[in-house]
């Protein structure tokens, strides 16, 4: 009997799977670029800053629609929340300091995405993006007319932000901290993310976007387990969203907009969802195609991105990781073994 | 007093009605193409917003009336759709959702872009006949004559497709396809040729609702982004796939809108939202969809 | 790829500047795309046509463009500080969205830089920054104008008052309502009509103001498409029949939609610092080179005006400092700064670092078979009421 287990356990497939977790060569990679970006780049940190903010916020959003399933149109409530948390009791004077203003942060937006998930979550497909897309509208009116506290539609300008550690100082001309700040809890919040994916609560999730009675038969707690998860999910998009704030000393309407709930989706798209390094990916190509595009053409870049992004849907699957894949496996099929499996969001 | 009232609720009635049309014409063929092939096609608006182009242009330009300019708008973009469906759309039937959203954001982008560089970002203004514009009398009220035309116009739409759906055989197909596309091909069915049809008129009409509805909602190259939200709201409180009940949806969306600008408007987009939410909650299918999607 | 194409493009245009002339480097933040694109057209052309008409000798002006795409702020902070610390830019220019500049007012301080305002009307934004000079108007230029005038020379009693629902629309709201009834009108009924965006349905909200049977409708919408949909709407459900004047600032009979909007704009009444059909010698000139340059049918409005003049700023600023545009020297040399503009005669007010100009009342009538604005009346150096009165948030 322990004569096939053992020789299972040798199975390719196998040990690709018992090995998942394990860091690879090139995984430290993104951060030295990212290091490597703020010495190279001094004057272009203000957008560095964002290009970071919103990696972390794709990577939210993988977490739920990459790896539980869930397609949701309305994340930017989550960003929203974070960064309407962390600038309102900026604002009014309550609680500056920004670490625990994250943590407050986070703690709100999950509050709403535990709240919103209880009930959305029981629907699928369009009506689900409707739903998340509806809720995140009515939030975003609700800070429109509650302009005594949000601010309206100028938003709070100038939060009076203390420095990190009581020793940075956030400069606006030169975000030199800030960019450093972001990459930091940036990384906090990768590791936690990456752990959870290849926990058992993390295949779990994947059992559930891949074959949903199948996991309701084995007996796991389905709609619980994609509550968590959504949950979680909206929490790191509430301090995305709380970063946000804090870089800027701003906060306004745009972070709840349709605008930046699309946009995320479309950069984890074009990344690749369900592979964690999507986010980074989708976000740096997206950002930097549309920022130093507009800079050479301010009123045609919308077409080269728009052709990119047909182009990707049109010749990968899976977005530009995908796309890597799909040549590696070409590369790796002209070799000697035909080992290559299909691929796809695994 | 009771006179009054009346007028009011007619008057009410009609405007909501009227804007209610505008977005059931530009709306059924996205719901149809989302139902037949489970295509998440956000170019949808922008389709709307070329047929408007052309509709407006070409009475512009060439000085024809408004009624063909109509007719010419459909035949234009159900041509160019064709191509567009033949070309590309068709290479992403069997691939993700997420793909197919990725490809008409993409599509919208380059359609924006494309107008914008090539006409120019101003709004086109569409210059109605002159027997449209101006008042009617309705003999209990007078009221704007370009509403009752759509109105007419709407009604004759929805009555048309609903005999086309029901009494003929291209119709039969097309609901059979909806309800079990599998079923339906095993029958055969063609269903390729049949998409081919349906999206290629879901744009010409979409076409029609982007110039019949300039009047009311303005055209520019961002159209297609603006009123996207709309569009789909419509479509999933109505029901993928089906004809009435995305009639139904647009004229409940347009009423129920048009009662609480002119009775609450400090209520802004607060209630089309929270309906939609509640409406979606209580039918998650949409109020007339019966498949699980 | 994209990055060693930016940089060849500035080494290329550095290089060709590199001759006798001085150069001065001007960063312009304007929303290239999206819904504003027009918006933003205009002013690029007012600015180009200022240096058309009236070359800075001496000096090499560079534009360095920048999209600013949304109102969210934060692509305007990042873009703007990109502008000065790695473009070095002299002087910034541009703003259309209000919230874009009140969300980049912290880098502009930091940044030390003469910023010239050339649309961004919410009042209170001069004085989030000491660099920021405005060009445009407030909102509280033509609303206050109207509010007394509606009173005094149209003789309504009544009013009600549709804006668009956000910051400039309230300020339009507020500014109205203050000077109409302090001169013994009295606001009806204040319907907010939606938000800047997209443009809604009209009906519903003139359906009501209607049954209010007010004198005057005063109407605020931002310029661009919703204009000619205001006015179609009020002359599509008879309102002009019913006995209700529609009235607004300039925006509602914006230059470049006018023709556009047929007969239903006859009778039309506004307030505001231009119309393309001024006939002072200044805008006959700046017409005709518009008309010369972007086609007969193309028309300059406010938006190019305050294009043309935040460019005038800049080369009075850049004469009177020399070419080295240091923020203090530059904005000293704008303080109480008077020019001959198309739009009349302006100054910057010394004390607020806003414009002070005319505003003029104009009713749309017919002629030689095209609309025209014909001037009614002109109220002189009209300020920013705003500040004047101390109404929060203006100090």
């Amino acid at each position: 009997m322990s004569a096939p287990a053992y020789d299972l356990g040798r199975h390719p497939a196998a040990l690709a799977l018992v090995n998942r977790h394990r860091l690879r060569v090139w995984e430290p990679l993104p951060w030295i670029l990212a290091l490597a970006f703020y010495f190279a780049f001094p004057n272009h940190l203000g957008f560095g800053t964002d290009l970071l903010v919103t990696i972390l916020f794709a990577l939210s959003l993988d977490l739920a629609l990459g790896y539980a399933g869930i397609v949701t149109l309305g994340h930017a409530a989550f960003f929203g929340a974070g960064a309407y948390t962390v600038g309102m009791l900026a604002h009014h004077g309550i609680w500056n300091e920004p670490i625990s203003g994250l943590l407050m942060g986070a703690s709100v937006a999950a509050l709403i995405g535990f709240a919103s998930g209880l009930i959305l979550l029981r629907t699928t497909g369009l009506t689900l993006l409707m739903l998340t897309l509806c809720t995140m509208a009515l939030l975003e009116e609700a800070a429109n007319m509650g302009e005594k506290y949000t601010g309206g539609f100028d938003g709070l300008p100038n939060l009076p932000i203390p420095p990190l550690f009581g020793l940075f100082e956030f400069n606006p001309l030169y975000p030199r901290v800030q960019y450093l700040y972001v990459l930091g809890v940036l990384f906090l919040c990768f590791i936690f993310v990456r752990t959870l994916v290849y926990s058992p609560f993390g295949r779990s999730l994947t059992g559930i976007r891949e074959n949903v009675l199948r996991m309701h038969a084995v007996g796991a707690p389905v709609n619980w387990r994609l509550v968590t998860c959504y949950t979680i999910s909206a929490a790191i998009a509430g301090i995305a969203g709380g970063l946000w704030a804090q870089a800027n000393a701003y906060v306004n309407l745009s972070t709840l907009s349709l605008d930046r709930a699309a946009t995320v989706l479309i950069i984890l798209v074009l990344g690749g969802y369900g592979r964690l390094y999507g986010a980074f990916i989708g976000a740096v190509v997206y950002m930097a195609l549309s920022h130093f595009l507009a800079q050479v053409y301010p009123t045609a870049w919308q077409l080269g991105l728009g052709l990119m992004l047909v182009l990707i849907a049109l010749f990968a699957r899976n977005g530009v990781i995908g796309l890597w894949d799909m040549l590696r496996n070409r590369l790796m099929a002209k070799g000697a073994t035909m080992r290559a499996t299909k691929s796809g969001p695994s | 007093m009771r006179v009054i009232f009346g007028i009011d609720v007619a008057s009410m009635v009609l405007g909501g009605l009227a804007a209610g049309m505008v977005l059931f014409i530009v709306s059924v063929g996205l719901s149809v193409t989302m139902g037949l092939m489970g295509f998440v096609n956000l170019a949808h608006g922008g389709f709307a917003m070329l047929g408007g182009y052309v509709i407006v242009l070409a009475m512009r330009n060439w000085g024809i009336g408004f009624l063909p300019a109509l007719a010419l708008g459909f035949v234009v973009i159900a041509g160019v759709s064709i191509a567009f469906e033949r070309l590309l759309y068709s290479r992403l039937y069997r691939a993700s959702e997420l793909d197919q959203v990725l490809f008409t954001i993409g599509l919208v982008f380059m359609m924006i872009s494309t107008v914008t560089l090539t006409i120019g970002p101003e709004n086109q203004q569409l210059m109605l006949p002159s027997w449209l514009q101006g008042q009617l009398d309705l003999g209990i009220l007078h009221y704007r004559t370009y509403s009752v035309f759509l109105i007419a116009v709407g009604t004759a739409i929805v009555i048309g497709l609903w005999l086309g759906f029901e009494r003929t055989r291209m119709g039969a197909q097309i609901r059979a396809a909806v309800d079990n596309r599998r079923m339906a091909e095993s029958l055969g069915i063609n269903i390729d040729r049949l998409f081919m049809f349906t999206f290629a008129f879901g744009s010409g009409m979409a076409a029609i609702g982007g110039g019949l509805g300039a009047e009311f909602l303005g055209l520019n190259p961002q159209y297609p982004l603006i009123y996207l939200v709309y569009f789909l709201i419509v479509v999933s409180v109505g029901g993928l796939g089906r004809v009435t009940g995305v009639f139904f949806a647009s004229i409940l969306i347009g009423i129920f809108d048009f009662a609480l600008k002119k009775y609450l408007p400090q209520g802004g987009t607060l209630f089309i939202f929270a309906m939609t939410i509640l409406l979606l909650l209580w039918r998650p299918q949409g109020l007339f969809g019966g498949k699980a999607t | 790829m994209v990055r060693t194409l930016v940089l060849a493009g500035a080494f290329a245009s550095a290089a060709s500047l590199a001759q006798a002339q001085q150069e001065v480097r001007v960063g312009v933040i304007l929303p290239y795309t999206g819904v504003g694109a027009e918006l933003a057209q205009q002013i690029d052309r007012g600015m180009e046509q200022y240096l058309k008409l009236n070359p800075v000798k001496g000096y090499k002006v560079t534009f360095f463009k920048r999209d600013v795409k949304d109102p969210g702020g934060g692509n305007a902070r990042n873009v703007i500080q990109e502008l000065l610390t790695q473009d070095k830019v002299d002087v910034l220019a541009g703003w259309v969205y209000s919230p874009n500049a009140i969300a980049s007012a912290p880098v502009v301080n930091a940044g030390k830089k003469l910023a010239v305002i050339m649309n961004a009307g919410t009042a209170h934004i001069t004085q989030m920054s000491n660099y920021y000079v405005r060009t445009s108007f407030s909102m509280w230029h033509a609303g206050y104008a109207m509010g007394e005038t509606a009173a005094k020379n149209l003789k309504a009693k009544t009013a009600v008052v549709g804006y668009a629902d956000f910051p400039p629309g309230k300020d339009m709201l507020a500014s109205f309502k203050r000077a109409f009834e302090a001169s013994g009108g009295k606001v009806i009924d204040e319907i907010p009509m939606g938000g800047p965006a997209a443009v809604p349905d009209y009906t519903p909200f003139f359906q009501r103001a209607k049954d209010k049977k007010p004198d005057v409708f005063f109407v605020f919408v931002p310029a661009g498409d919703h204009s000619s949909a205001v006015v179609r709407t009020y002359g599509a459900l008879g309102m002009r029949q019913a006995g209700i004047k529609l009235i607004g600032p300039g925006d509602v009979t914006q230059d470049n939609k006018l023709q556009a909007m047929g007969k239903a704009a006859i009778g039309l009444i506004t307030m505001h610092h231009y119309h393309a059909d001024l006939t002072n010698a200044e805008n006959q000139r700046f017409i005709a080179s518009w008309k010369k340059d972007y086609g007969a049918e193309s028309t300059p409005d406010f938006m190019a005006v305050g294009g043309y003049d935040g460019m005038a700023a800049i080369a009075h600023a850049i004469e009177a400092t020399k070419g080295k545009l240091d923020a203090e020297q530059a904005l000293k040399s704008l303080r109480g700064w008077k020019f001959a503009s198309p739009r009349g005669p302006i100054l910057i007010d010394p004390d607020t670092r806003d414009i002070v100009m005319n505003e003029y009342l104009s009713e749309v009538v017919m002629k030689n078979e095209r609309l025209y604005q014909n001037t009614i009346a002109t109220v002189e150096n009209v300020k920013d009421a705003c500040k004047a009165l101390k109404i929060p948030p203006c100090k």
